[in-house]
Formats: structure tokens, C-alpha cells, sequence
């Protein structure tokens, strides 16, 4: 392979817009406030992006399966708050962590059910879900935040301190993406994934049975939801009923700015755990330089939507370097 | 007289009042290439629906090599070797060619308990089918949706022949495509039938269907009105009888 093949190669990636992006925002920030890439500025970056960036794994995988999902962010609040409540029944945390990965298991099933089986789009079946979990979390709480306290070895297993700088909830968050981009590029299922999601009826044409996919993808996408809820409430030792309000369009966001298609069948987790990581940058470096938080959004707006634009832009440009 | 491979007798479809339709008989021999020509609206894609199993026929029976079969779904047709290349390629764009060839019957390999995709043995099957084929390959590692019409053709066919195929339903396979890669689709449907495939190839371009055919079969309103060897026929018969019945 000579240069130019490695130059195309590369640009051909769809993640090149968003690591050029990350670079540069995080040049910008370093310039303005040198402290941002302090040893602790970093560890806190690499404390809170986890439990978001499980969330928007999930996400992402569905989406390249051509559905949206827009009730993680109520899953996120309702698992923890549920767990919770186990917990202060005096139930064992081990079992109650599993009782809800199961709820969330069926939450996810029962909403991909729905979506495949009356056609209607996921959009709608999870606008229901986002509101019904969120109502319910309010329900059960009253609006109250609830204790969350599991035991110390849980604690210690998902928000621990392994090594300086490195928590838990990181390490798990790799080991989900490795697993995950692995079941993606290098099994059936993860072709059958893109598939689906390229062109619903050769996928069908095929052979592969598309509501089986998208129903797995719905139950893995809820269940990360879930799983990243507990590990926050772990950090903050609370449950609170508005947990992760507005966080499905956040991982929607960094899947799109990692270069995930709205329209499935294109998408990878590594583009988006940097699009995850870039609107973490954000958000952390707006503080650190002592901008107002209301700047967030705006500049995340501004992101996605220079994102895509390059995207496109580089792909267009590599299909003419041929 | 031999088996035919696949033989439709007697077949009614109505899609409400519209008989679509009326008692087609309709065979192919094993290595043969029919041609099924007809204007539109004369019933060819519906009787091909009905061979390639997503329409299950209204009145009449298939029997595949002289058995009587019943298909619920496409996955019953292609488990015979029954296999449909629709119009509208059922290729998946964004998947380059070997993923989109294996798409649905992936090979794979053990790595200790676990099955991942056996990526470098799908590369050099896809190679030997193109070579088999004639193709020069682009790269295989190319998304299909930077591959020219013909060539996406050729990964549509290169699945069918991988797949053991009996018999190869090509739904207009020409159509869109420039006069040079029309005629390496052609080419490619004559050493189908060297490997053993029977074809049925569906068009409304003679000019296409009749250097290559065996036999030339043609519908009118639902009505087979011919079917001719295609020694005992000629370009402008057929067209008459396309036009009048």
C-alpha cells in the first residue's frame, strides 16, 4: 500500500471528521486555559463519559439497525430508581442489579415487539416509552430522589478506583466497546446489523429475519441504558427521578457526530465513543474556562451539525481522489 | 422427455378483481435459459413472485424435479435453489462486495468457543467467482455503492453461483445499465448455464433475451399466448405476439 492508499484509506473512516474536530476543540481549550488537560481535569473527563458513552453505544448499534431509541434516557433513570427501591427493601444488591438488567432486558423487548410487529416507527414506540418511564419513575418517587446505596464491593466494582486516573466504570465502558465493535465487523449478527439497516428488503431478500435483529438490538439498547443509570447512581449514591432527562438526544448526537447515519447501515462505536467524548470536551471545557453553561447546547449544535457537513464533504472528496 | 426442473401448472393469481393470471403453464429444463418476455402489465413479475415464493398462487400447483412443493415464504424457494435477483437490486450499498455476496449465509470459523466472520476465506471465494465469471474486480473491499450498475450486477450473481443454485430468476437485468455492461451481464447469465444453472431472464428488451434463450416464453394479460424453442421463432414474431397476443 503506498501513501496515497493509506491517505484514502484513512480519509474513507467516517470518524476522520469527528477526531479532527476533538482535536482542534481540545487545542482551542488547552490555548485559552492550560489547565484543562491537567492530570484531574482529565480523570473527572474520564469519570463521567462512561456512563454516557454506554448509553450511546447502545444507541448507535441500533441506529445502523435503521432504529431510533428514545427512551434511554428515561430507562437511565427509572433502572437506578428501581434498584433503589430493592435495595431499601434489603435486597441483596447482586440480585437486585440483575432483577433490573432484566426489567430493562423486557423493556427493551417489549418496545422492539411493539415497533416490529405493528410497523409503526421506533420513533413513536419509544417517544411512548421516554414518557411512560419517566412517568412512572415520578409515580413511584413522588418527584423524590432516593437513597442508593449498594454494597461496597458493587460500589467497588463499578465506580472504583483501579489505578490513578482510571475508574471502573472505564475500564467496563472499553471492554463493552471492544465487545461490541468485535460483535459489529466481525460476526454474523454484525452483518446482519448493517444489513438490516442498509437495505431492510435484501436483507430480508437474504434470508435474515429483520425483526429478530432489531428486537436483540431494542433489548441491548434499553439494557446499556439501565446498566449506565446504576453505575451514575452509584457515583452520585442517589436515585433521581429526572436522571438522564435529555439524554437521548445527546447519544443520538455523538453517534451522529462519530459518523452514524440517521438512515442506518452506516455507523461504527469508535466514532461514536469520540463524539460522546468530544461533547464531554465540550461541556468540560466551557466550565474550565469559565464560560457560561448555557453555552453548552448552542455548541453542540453547532457541532453536529459541522460534523455531518464534514463528513460528507471528505467522502465526497475521497470518491473523487480514485 | 426429461423432468423439467421446475414445472407451474394451471396458475391463477387475482390481486382483488383483477385477474393477474389466467392459467399460466410455465416450465425449465435443467441448463436452460428461458426467456419470459411480455409487455407491462402482462403478468411476468407476478408469475415469478409466485416461483420465488412470496405470493403463494391462487389456484394451480409447482412441482420442482416432478415433486409437488408448496412455497410459505422465499426462504422455502431458496432452500430449494430457487434463487430472484429483483429489479431493484437486493444489494445492501453501504456493505462492500464479499459481505454483501455472503450477506445472510456469512462463513465463519471457530475461535475458541467463539464464531467469527472467516473474512479471508470469503475474499478468495469471492475472487475465484469473479475470475470464474470473467470480472475484473474493482476491490472487493469497496462499498457496492461505489460499483457501477453492471458490476453490482455480477455481485448479485456471483451469490447465486456460491449458493449451489438450481435456477436464477433475473427480474430485468439489463435494464439501466450501459450497452457494454449489458452484454457482460449476458455473458455472465451463458456461463451460468455452463456451471449447471438454468436461468429465467426477464425483460422487455428482445434484442437482449434472444441471442442468449433456449426457449422464449411470452404473456399477454396473463395469458401465455407462445412458447418457443427459439430455433422455430424470430425476433419479429415474438414482437408481434408481445403486441397482440
Amino acid at each position: 500500500m503506498g501513501f496515497k492508499e493509506i491517505g484514502i484509506s484513512f480519509l474513507q473512516r467516517r470518524e476522520v471528521s469527528v477526531t479532527l474536530i476533538l482535536a482542534s476543540v481540545m487545542t482551542i481549550f488547552y490555548c485559552i486555559q492550560p489547565r484543562f488537560l491537567s492530570p484531574s481535569n482529565m480523570s473527572v473527563l474520564l469519570r463521567i463519559t462512561p456512563e454516557l458513552g454506554i448509553v450511546a453505544l447502545g444507541v448507535t448499534l441500533l441506529m445502523i439497525g435503521g432504529e431510533f431509541d428514545l427512551s434511554v434516557g428515561s430507562v437511565f433513570g427509572f433502572a437506578p430508581l428501581v434498584m433503589a427501591s430493592l435495595l431499601n427493601l434489603g435486597t441483596n444488591t447482586w440480585l437486585a442489579f440483575a432483577i433490573v438488567l432484566i426489567m430493562c432486558m423486557i423493556i427493551g423487548a417489549v418496545q422492539g415487539v411493539i415497533t416490529v410487529k405493528t410497523g409503526i416507527p421506533s420513533f413513536i414506540t419509544t417517544l411512548g416509552g421516554m414518557l411512560i418511564w419517566r412517568g412512572v419513575a415520578l409515580v413511584i418517587t413522588g418527584g423524590h430522589p432516593l437513597y442508593f446505596n449498594p454494597s461496597s464491593d458493587f460500589s467497588y466494582i463499578f465506580t472504583g478506583k483501579i489505578l490513578p486516573f482510571i475508574h471502573a466504570q472505564l475500564i467496563i465502558f472499553l471492554i463493552l466497546l471492544i465487545t461490541l465493535q468485535f460483535l459489529l465487523e466481525r460476526t454474523k449478527f454484525g452483518n446482519w446489523i448493517y444489513g438490516v439497516g442498509g437495505n431492510k428488503d435484501a436483507a430480508e431478500a437474504a434470508g435474515i429475519n429483520i425483526k429478530y435483529v432489531k428486537v436483540i438490538l431494542f433489548i441491548i439498547c434499553s439494557t446499556l441504558a439501565g446498566l449506565g443509570g446504576i453505575i451514575q447512581s452509584t457515583r452520585f449514591g442517589q436515585a433521581m427521578p429526572n436522571q438522564g432527562s435529555g439524554l437521548e438526544f445527546d447519544a443520538i448526537a455523538a453517534a451522529v457526530i462519530g459518523g452514524t447515519s440517521l438512515f442506518g447501515g452506516v455507523g461504527t462505536l469508535i466514532g461514536t465513543m469520540l463524539g460522546e467524548f468530544l461533547c464531554r470536551i465540550i461541556e468540560n471545557g466551557l466550565i474550565i474556562i469559565r464560560a457560561p453553561s448555557y453555552y453548552f447546547r448552542l455548541y453542540i449544535g453547532i457541532i453536529i451539525i459541522a460534523a455531518v457537513i464534514g463528513n460528507l464533504y471528505i467522502q465526497r472528496r475521497t470518491l473523487k481522489l480514485r | 422427455m426429461p423432468t423439467p426442473l421446475v414445472e407451474m401448472i394451471n396458475i391463477h393469481k387475482w390481486f382483488g378483481r383483477v385477474h393477474a393470471l389466467k392459467g399460466v403453464d410455465f416450465s425449465v429444463n435443467n441448463r436452460e435459459i428461458v426467456g419470459l418476455v411480455g409487455d407491462n402489465g402482462a403478468g411476468k413479475s407476478t408469475l415469478i413472485k409466485i416461483l420465488s415464493g412470496l405470493y403463494p398462487p391462487d389456484k394451480g400447483k409447482i412441482l420442482f424435479e416432478g415433486r409437488e412443493v408448496h412455497f410459505k415464504s422465499p426462504k422455502d424457494a431458496m432452500r430449494l435453489g430457487i434463487e430472484t435477483v429483483y429489479q431493484d437490486l437486493m444489494v445492501v450499498p453501504y456493505l462492500n462486495v464479499y459481505r454483501n455476496v455472503f450477506l445472510g449465509r456469512e462463513l465463519e470459523k471457530k475461535i475458541g468457543p467463539l464464531k467469527v466472520l472467516d473474512i479471508i476465506r470469503m475474499k478468495t471465494e469471492v475472487k475465484r467467482l469473479f475470475g470464474e465469471l470473467h470480472l475484473e474486480v474493482a476491490s472487493i473491499d469497496s462499498p457496492v455503492e461505489t460499483l457501477s450498475g453492471g458490476q453490482r450486477q455480477a455481485v448479485v450473481i456471483a451469490r447465486a453461483m456460491y449458493f449451489k443454485t438450481r435456477l436464477l430468476i433475473l427480474d430485468e437485468p439489463t435494464n439501466n445499465l450501459s450497452i457494454k455492461e449489458a452484454k457482460r451481464v449476458l455473458e455472465m447469465v451463458k456461463s451460468l448455464k455452463q456451471a449447471g444453472i438454468s436461468c429465467i431472464f426477464i425483460t422487455h428488451n428482445l434484442h437482449h433475451v434472444y441471442p442468449i434463450a433456449d426457449r422464449i416464453v411470452v404473456l399477454n394479460r396473463g395469458v401465455k399466448v407462445a412458447d418457443l424453442p427459439k430455433a422455430e421463432t424470430t425476433i419479429e414474431e415474438i414482437e408481434r405476439l408481445i403486441i397482440s397476443g
